[in-house]
Order: structure tokens, then sequence, then C-alpha cells
């Protein structure tokens, strides 16, 4: 365990805090993108470049922006007045501390199970994008699809219709 | 404690924050967060399976990883889109206030 897996996992978590604990959503959204970028830096810290650029491409560059632009066109960057949270909040959170309580118990018996550290594995672009279109053929497809079908689908889903126009 | 332990601590308490907020939050984009914020630690625990498991050079996860991340991707854009839909019709976002299914 070094140094700069605590220094990025203390970011990370402090970002996901503060995304769910602040009242102005705007400042949610930024600090969302803290956390996205603490991920990114994790997974580069995991020796997967790939993965984490394609993170911060992905989550920083695409979703955050998403997130930032919905809650805008929703009205929603000043603060409500009347509380942020759920009236069944209380609920929430047991469950969620449940989760967390069964996970952890589970990571720490199996502790002695997992396995310890091991050289870094040297991973090329090429390998990956060789990867992608051998093995993974299908599924790239499969993706591909999914995701054309997805962004049509948002837009439908948001375009504004206009009176007397089906 | 293995490398490999304090990552998926970090993933099980960052899917904890993710579900605590998408369950007690009353705005709906924030618990779209919630549900990104699960999705990013789900894909954690497959890149430290993926560095610390015995075949790396299989790239199974990573792979796996790389396609989570293409597919929460649109699932955000579907989401976002149905909440600034939703804004409009119903004129909120707050979840407490949307109690009908009917138009």
């Amino acid at each position: 365990m070094s140094l700069v897996f605590y220094i990025l996992a203390a970011l990370t978590i402090a970002g996901a805090l503060a995304a769910v604990l602040l009242k102005n959503t705007v400042h949610c959204a930024l600090a969302l993108t803290v956390a996205f970028a603490g991920l990114a830096f994790l997974f580069l810290n995991l020796d997967a470049q790939f993965a984490g650029f394609a993170q911060i491409m992905v989550y920083i560059g695409a979703v955050a922006i998403l997130v930032v632009f919905a809650i805008l066109l929703t009205k929603n960057s000043e603060t409500p007045k009347d509380g942020v949270f759920s009236h069944t909040w209380l609920v929430g959170l047991l469950v969620a501390a449940a989760v967390f309580a069964m996970l952890s118990w589970a990571i720490l018996q199996s502790v002695s199970r997992l396995p310890q550290a091991m050289p870094a594995p040297t991973v090329t672009v090429l390998q990956i994008g060789e990867a992608l279109i051998g093995r993974y053929a299908l599924p790239l497809e499969i993706v591909a699809v999914l995701l054309t079908v997805a962004l049509i689908g948002a837009v439908i889903v948001a375009m504004h219709e206009k009176e007397g126009i089906q | 404690m293995t490398p490999l332990a304090g990552y998926l601590l970090v993933a099980a308490l960052l899917f904890s924050i993710g579900l605590a907020g998408a369950l007690t939050r009353r705005n709906a984009i924030l618990v779209l967060i919630g549900i990104e914020l699960m999705l990013n630690a789900a894909n954690l625990n497959l890149i430290a399976f993926w560095r610390y498991g015995p075949h790396p050079e299989l790239l199974t996860g990573m792979i796996f990883a790389i396609f989570s991340i293409a597919v929460a991707a649109a699932e955000a854009a579907v989401g976002l889109g149905l909440v600034i839909q939703i804004h409009r019709h119903a004129k909120t976002t707050d979840l407490d206030q949307m109690n009908r299914m009917k138009g």
C-alpha cells in the first residue's frame, strides 16, 4: 500500500461524499468530476493506462458536461429551500450502511486468500486493439449498436414537441 | 493488508456512497449521479481484479471495464434526457412529487 494510493483514495472518497452531500446541485456536479478524476488516477495507478484515459475522456469530458447541462436546463442551479433529502432518507442511509458493512466484512474475511502483489503487466494499446477486434469483436459491435440506439433515443426523448406536430 | 484488499475497500465505500446518494436525494439528477458512482465503483473492482489476478495478459477485466464505461455513458445520456423531458412535463425534478404514472 503506497502513499499515492492513500492520497488518490482520499481524493476519490471526498469527491464522492461531496457529490451526494452538498446542497447546491452545480457544486454536486463539480464534486462528481473530482471523484471521476480520482478514479481515473486510481486506474492509472493500477497500470491500466487505456482504461484511465478512457475514464477521463468519457466521464470528465462527456458525462460531467451532460450532467451540468441537465442541471442548467431543468433550472436546478439554485439551492432548494425545503431540504435536499427525501423523507425516507433514514431508510436509504441504513440500507447503504448495511451494504457497506456486508461488503467490507466479506473483503476482510478473504484478505488471506486474495492474491499478493504481482509484477506490473505490460499491456500495449496494440494488444487492446487486437483483443477488441479479435476475441471481443461481437461485444464491440453490440456496444456500437447500443451507443447508436441510446443516443438516438436520448435525442428523441429530450426533443421538444411543438403543439400540433406529432 | 494486500493492495487488492485496499482497492476493494475503496470500491465498496464508493458503491455505498453512491447507493446512499441514490436512495436519499430528492433531485432526480442527483439520483443519476449516485448511480454513476456505483457503476464507477464496479469498474474499479474490475480493474483491480484484472491487475492482481493470475492472467492479466488476457485483458478480460480491462476490456470488461471499457465496455462498462461505454454502457454507462449511454445510460447517462438516456437518463438525463428522461429527466429533462419529465421536467418539461411536470415542471419539477423532485422525486417526492412524482407520484403519478398518468400524464
